[in-house]
């Protein structure tokens, strides 16, 4: 049997946008930072658009450290929901409009964060990749990398655990 | 003499991201430090709940941390973060504000070791707690 038509690109190319720009606009915070995302298949690549109320020491100057950990947070957060949404997003059971609005999606909870500060952050823009180092049904485990003008050179990692939405308990 | 209290009060809430925050120090001395941020909405991190997110808890837990130790009798100037480590207990009840409070307690001539606790008006149930080590400049 002949298996069906890939989706045109377009299609899957609006879907998964649109569900994860939903995503990112919806939270206030994410918002207040101006982070965005890049989206290169399922790698996402966090960006930390860099603004002067980001500085923490004025006389170097230099990001604040809170920004710092909070860009990374933030990266693993939406990387960890991403992931773990993403067949729903995909079967076309939540998108956009839903993804923020929902009382049953949940973000994953933070329940440690760790971080190394290697470099003070320059004022400029940052990024961030997180890894997925192990996702279980109850517990999450990433690590974070941020970098700004070269790769090789991170100039904050970090590590951290996350407990993952439970699904609703069923009643009957 | 000046009050050293009022020149940390003005060092801290020079810092253009304590400002974007609102944060106010609201103790200062001894290696100790405490701050307060209050309930923004901007600071949301889960629009269906209106908890703040983490990221502004460690903000403040990192800025009281710095803080504590600019403070310390030891600490001849400034400071930079090493490493923090935090570990949220619960979410912030939304509409309250945080308080952190910071103690450096233990200081050599370049590491500064320091923990915090973040509380809203439960005082008796920590929001979160942080430990993390800090460089000692200026020597």
């Amino acid at each position: 049997m002949a298996r069906p038509r890939p989706e045109p690109v377009q299609v899957v190319k609006q879907r998964r946008d649109a569900a994860l720009r939903a995503l990112v606009d919806g939270v206030p915070y994410i918002r207040f930072l101006d982070i965005s995302f890049d989206r290169r298949g399922d790698e996402l690549t966090g960006v930390l658009n860099f603004d002067d109320k980001l500085i923490g020491n004025p006389f170097l100057p230099a990001i604040h450290g809170g920004v710092t950990a909070a860009f990374l947070e933030v990266t693993a957060v939406i990387t960890l929901s991403w992931e773990h949404m993403f067949p729903r997003i995909e079967s076309g059971e939540i998108d956009g409009e839903t993804i923020v609005t929902d009382k049953s999606i949940r973000f994953p909870k933070t329940i440690d964060f760790t971080v190394d500060y290697l470099r003070s952050g320059l004022p400029r823009d940052a990024y961030a990749r997180a890894f997925i180092s192990r996702s279980g049904r109850r517990y999450a485990s990433v690590r974070v990398e941020a970098w700004q003008d070269n790769h090789a050179k991170l100039f904050a990692q970090a590590s951290g655990h996350f407990l993952m939405p439970q699904p609703p308990k069923d009643k009957s | 003499m000046v009050d050293k209290t009022v020149l940390a009060r003005q060092f801290i809430e020079a810092i253009p991201h304590a400002r974007a925050l609102n944060l106010t120090l609201t103790h200062i001395g001894e290696g100790e430090a405490e701050i307060t941020l209050p309930y923004n909405e901007d600071l949301i991190g889960d629009p269906r709940t209106g908890v703040i997110h983490g990221g502004a808890i460690s903000t403040i837990l990192d800025t009281c941390c710095g803080a504590a130790v600019m403070s310390h009798p030891s600490a001849p100037g400034g400071t930079a973060t090493i490493d923090l480590r935090i570990d949220y207990m619960r979410a912030a009840t939304p509409g309250q504000t945080i308080t952190a409070r910071a103690t450096c307690y233990h200081i050599t001539r370049n590491v500064a070791f320091v923990r915090a606790t973040a509380v809203d008006i439960d005082k008796d149930l920590p929001v979160a707690t942080a430990a993390g080590s800090f460089t000692v400049e200026g020597n």
